[in-house]
């Protein structure tokens, strides 16, 4: 099957599922998500914790646990991906595809140089790449980063968080991947360091074009860095769209108690969702949100909503949001509001 | 930046070797305790059939036994300061020349040893931690959990046995052929040294031989624990964040494995291999009864059986001193390989 | 105690089996031990039939004598049998007493600390660098004069040389559970220090004495051997010794005799692998940190909706 192949289109998921298997029968992760990636574009991926932002963020990479599976398309410049053996994915990871994680202390290795990891990463991809190259080359992608040539051989606890956030990122981009996740990259860094690594990737796209995938928890730095924003819930994406159109306008009921519940200096009270994720091994039917949805109704809890295109140009998977929009009628029975029990006083703890 | 933490290298050895006065202390300590204290007079229990009432007198008194307990103690620590071991009462011979003379086989028997263990156990530990929970992994593990189990003596037997029946000129007891030991002029202590020193290579080649039965044997009983060292610091690492990192630029999981977690694996190893000093120096004893090898166990033993407390005291002296230089040594050698160890 | 046994049951894959076969062959050898006399075809020491006629010298393995006889005229298999009983007096004696000693001193070291607990600690690390055999060899060479060369002495040498590894590790855990938040409920809520180890650490602490006792057991297996092979274990005339038949076996082998080796040996390598097995499989199913997982393979469901406009 030949789906049209938009040049400036580079990464394509439709029905994307990993699921990762347990004891207890499979956790679906990330369950049926699609969205698209454009050339040079940011896409904000937020959600709260456990809901599957940064399994679906390792599943782009096929860097996924023993027991886990992907199934669905995953188009990476119109390569299906999932259909790659081991190696051919080992040969595109670093190469095309890069990542860049959450607490850079650890992601070293502590027994080699700098150089080393430089030098191994640009042999791997390249093959007979001469010594002077791998020099100039990893020296090239250190000045970007702001990391003196004096400090390339240097051993990683030899550096600060930031600094070796920034290698991190350096020996990401030595490759120049056109496509990279950032998964939480500024949660284990203190605030200066945080807008410090955050312009340096949304620098990217002007420098080499690159493609990002920005998870965070943090929505202000989507406001500040992304072009679009994809909110996930419970593996699943609830609303995606134009940064500004979705912060703006929330479609998803999840969107607009995430975006009520950021504090920020204009905060006058403290918001918070009621409740917690549920547990995806057995999500609840119909919307996965509804149990702490305050518009939930009737047939939220039994039938799953589809992604509607709205209005304002994004688009959110909701009943409500849908009939609102007149995107499709609801019956008096659907749309009663939803009876439901109290919540439990452990659900609430 | 470099020298900062180089710098704290010399004074990290420096307070590892202070550390050595009191650990020595108390080991000394108890061997005088247990050998000299415990046992009431080691000259009647090791001649007290041979000899006159008077005679056994005035050897005690030749020995300085007659004196205070606190006097010989301080005799004791003194004389250990200086390399004294004491000398022996069955056969009156310095205890420091028997380790002297028998100490180069122990030591070539052990290195040998550790060499053999290496080559069996790092790639079997490596393979089963990288292979988790796979048949082949079973497999490893049960010969890792047998090669400890089996009685290194039983080993040797079963060795020697095998090697009569198949290889009937392979040597199998003693450390070198007589003539190699009549030709070869005794120089080091250590024959191997002497016959590369003499520059005959059939004495060499004869030596190298009668070693590798007893090292292997030895090497075996010291893959077992190896061998699960790697393996559960292979599955370690391998969930290390570096090692996610690697695969995340795209390295092929064999070059993640060998390059990121096993050499991350190798670490601990240095210490634990140091820690196995001790293990060694048990399997060495049995190993030089088994084969009949010119060693300090095979003395050790000899002088058990003589009971004579005063040879027994001084060679355990020794090895107690042999188990604390070791410990420092691969401390330092830790803090050498590991750079984060220097901070 | 419940709890534990269900734990147990409950694990699955290898550890399970592993944990299986070392208590049915652990069993096997207990069968052995206890029944010697009725099992074994002569007693330990018996080189004549009952007729008063001669056991042949170093007879190969036959019908008559299972496993052969060895250069003393007994019968090999009747000796394998009574060594069982001897190795598993020792064991358990000492490992009883190794803990009877080592798990008090340790909790009561833990437990006070000061100086009595610095001590301590320096001490057993001192022994516990010390090598295990070379221990034993001393403590069997002083107890040799004192207790004799019977199953006692070796008990009470090999008893000497585990004591330290209870102690480190009943006082490690003691030391981490005294810092403990249920514990300090408890001092809070007025108890006296005795009723406090008694109630709230003994239980905590003592789950990790089985595991030490049955690999202490393998070890100190290994250890009597030994020195039962050196010549410095149990007297011949005393009992039926693996180790010291071993040592018998050994001028031997240039002959390329075989038999009196093998079995002997055979029988210390499979109870030692089954204690370890034992505790090996205590320890990875009672430590949920060394568990392995039995993941469920992954298949995926229908998709939940049907195609979706885009």
């Amino acid at each position: 099957m030949s789906a049209p192949v938009d040049p400036d289109v580079v990464l394509q998921a439709e029905d994307l599922r990993v699921w990762y298997g347990t004891e207890r029968g499979p956790v679906r992760a990330v369950d049926e998500v699609d969205f698209t990636l454009r050339r040079g574009e940011i896409l904000g991926l937020v959600g709260e914790s456990g809901c599957g932002k940064s399994t679906l963020g390792r599943g782009l990479l096929g860097l996924l646990p023993e027991g886990a599976a992907r199934d669905g398309v995953l188009r990476f410049q119109g390569r299906d991906m999932l259909g790659l053996s081991r190696r051919e994915q080992n040969r595109l990871r670093g190469n095309e595809l890069g990542m860049i994680f959450q607490e850079p202390l650890t992601r070293l290795n502590p027994l080699m140089r700098i150089s080393e990891h430089f030098s191994e990463t640009l042999r791997v991809h390249e093959k007979g790449i001469s010594k002077d190259e791998v020099e100039r080359r990893s020296l090239e992608a250190l000045r970007v980063m702001g990391i003196p040539p004096t400090r390339f051989r240097a051993y990683p606890h030899e550096f600060s968080g930031g600094m070796r956030q920034r290698l991190m990122i350096a020996l990401t981009l030595v490759l120049r991947p056109s496509f990279v996740v950032a998964d939480e990259p500024t949660t284990a860094l203190d605030v200066l360091v945080e807008a410090q690594i955050i312009r340096i990737l949304h620098d990217l796209r002007d420098t080499f074009d690159t493609s990002l995938l920005l998870i965070t928890h943090n929505l202000g730095i989507v406001a500040e860095a992304c072009d679009r924003v994809a909110v996930m819930y419970a593996g699943k994406i609830v609303e995606i769209g134009e940064a500004a159109e979705v912060f703006r306008h929330p479609q998803h009921p999840y969107t607009r108690e995430l975006l009520r519940s950021t504090i920020s200096l204009s905060t006058t009270g403290l918001n918070f969702i009621e409740g917690a994720p549920p547990d995806l091994t057995t999500p609840p039917p119909g919307c996965r949100f509804h149990p702490r949805c305050p518009d939930a109704m009737a047939v939220c809890a039994t039938r799953e909503p589809s992604a509607l295109d709205m209005p304002g140009g994004s688009r959110a998977a909701c009943w409500a949001a849908a009939a609102r929009h007149d995107l499709l009628t609801l019956d008096a029975e659907e749309s009663a509001p939803l009876e439901r029990e109290e919540l439990s006083v452990a659900d609430e703890a | 930046m470099g020298s900062a933490a180089s710098g704290s290298l010399p004074r990290y050895i420096l307070i590892r070797i202070l550390l050595v006065v009191p650990m020595m202390f108390v080991l000394l300590s108890i061997v005088f305790l247990l050998l000299r204290v415990a046992p009431g007079d080691p000259v009647t229990a090791a001649v007290g059939d041979k000899l006159s009432p008077e005679a056994l007198e005035s050897r005690r008194a030749a020995l300085g036994l007659d004196r205070p307990m606190l006097v010989q103690y301080l005799e004791y620590l003194g004389n250990v300061a200086q390399l004294d071991f004491g000398r022996t009462i069955s056969d009156n011979r310095p205890v420091l020349e028997i380790i002297k003379n028998q100490g180069g086989a122990t030591l070539t028997l052990t290195l040998g040893a550790f060499l053999f263990a290496l080559l069996i156990a790092l790639p079997l530990g490596r393979l089963a931690g990288r292979h988790r929970d796979t048949a082949l992994d079973a497999v490893i593990r049960v010969f890792g959990v047998v090669s400890y189990a089996a009685p290194i003596f039983w080993v040797g037997i079963l060795l020697v046995l095998f090697v009569i029946t198949y290889v009937p000129d392979w040597p199998t007891f003693g450390i070198a052929s007589a003539e190699t030991e009549f030709y070869v002029p005794d120089r080091t202590g250590i024959i191997l040294l002497d016959a590369v020193l003499a520059n005959d290579s059939a004495s060499v080649l004869d030596v190298l031989q009668h070693h590798v039965l007893p090292c292997f044997t030895l090497g075996l009983l010291l893959s077992g624990v190896i061998i699960r060292l790697v393996r559960v610091n292979v599955i370690q690492s391998l969930k290390d964040d570096y090692v996610e990192a690697a695969r995340a630029r795209g390295i092929p999981e064999r070059r993640v494995v060998r390059k990121h977690a096993f050499r991350n694996a190798l670490v601990p190893v240095i210490t634990v291999i140091g820690l196995q000093f001790a293990l060694t120096l048990s399997g060495a004893i049995l190993t030089e009864r088994t084969f009949n090898w010119p060693g300090l166990g095979n003395e050790l033993v000899d002088y058990v059986t003589a009971r004579d407390y005063v040879a027994v005291q001084g060679l355990v002296t020794f090895f107690a001193v042999a188990v604390v230089i070791v410990s420092v040594v691969v401390d330092v050698l830790n803090a050498l390989v590991d750079p984060r160890v220097r901070y | 105690m419940r709890r534990t046994l269900t734990t147990i049951w409950h694990t699955r894959g290898l550890a399970r089996y592993l944990l299986l076969a070392g208590v049915l062959l652990t069993a096997a050898f207990v069968v052995l031990a206890v029944f010697a006399p009725w099992i074994a075809p002569y007693d330990f020491a018996q080189n004549s039939t009952e007729a008063g006629e001669r056991l042949p010298k170093l007879a190969p393995p036959s019908g008559t004598h299972w496993l052969g006889t060895n250069d003393q005229f007994y019968d090999i298999w009747s000796r394998v049998v009574w060594g069982a009983r001897t190795a598993l007096q020792v064991v358990l004696l000492s490992v009883l007493l190794s803990a009877l000693v080592g798990v008090p001193l340790g909790l009561a070291s833990g437990f006070t600390g000061g100086w009595l607990d610095r001590v301590l600690v320096f001490l057993m690390d001192a022994l516990y660098s010390f090598p295990s055999l070379l221990l034993a060899i001393v403590f069997s060479f002083l107890l040799r004069s004192a207790v004799g060369g019977g199953v006692l002495a070796a008990a009470l040498a090999l008893t000497a040389v585990y004591i330290p590894q209870y102690f480190r590790v009943v006082r490690n855990t003691t030391v981490s559970a005294r810092e403990a938040t249920y514990v300090e409920a408890a001092r809070a809520l007025g108890a006296r220090p005795f009723t406090i180890m008694r109630k709230y650490l003994f239980g905590n602490v003592v789950q990790s004495v089985p595991v030490i006792g049955t690999l202490n057991a393998a070890d100190a297996l290994g250890t009597l051997a030994a020195l039962g092979f050196l010549g410095l274990g149990i007297q011949p005339t005393e009992a039926a010794e693996w180790g010291y038949d071993l040592s018998r076996a050994l001028d031997d082998t240039s002959a390329g005799v075989w038999w009196p080796a093998l079995f002997p040996g055979l029988a210390i390598i499979l109870l030692i692998t089954a204690l370890t097995l034992v505790g090996e499989g205590l320890n990875e199913t009672l430590n949920p940190a060394l568990r392995r997982r039995r993941l469920q393979q992954v298949s995926f469901a229908p998709l939940s909706r049907e195609g979706g406009a885009r």
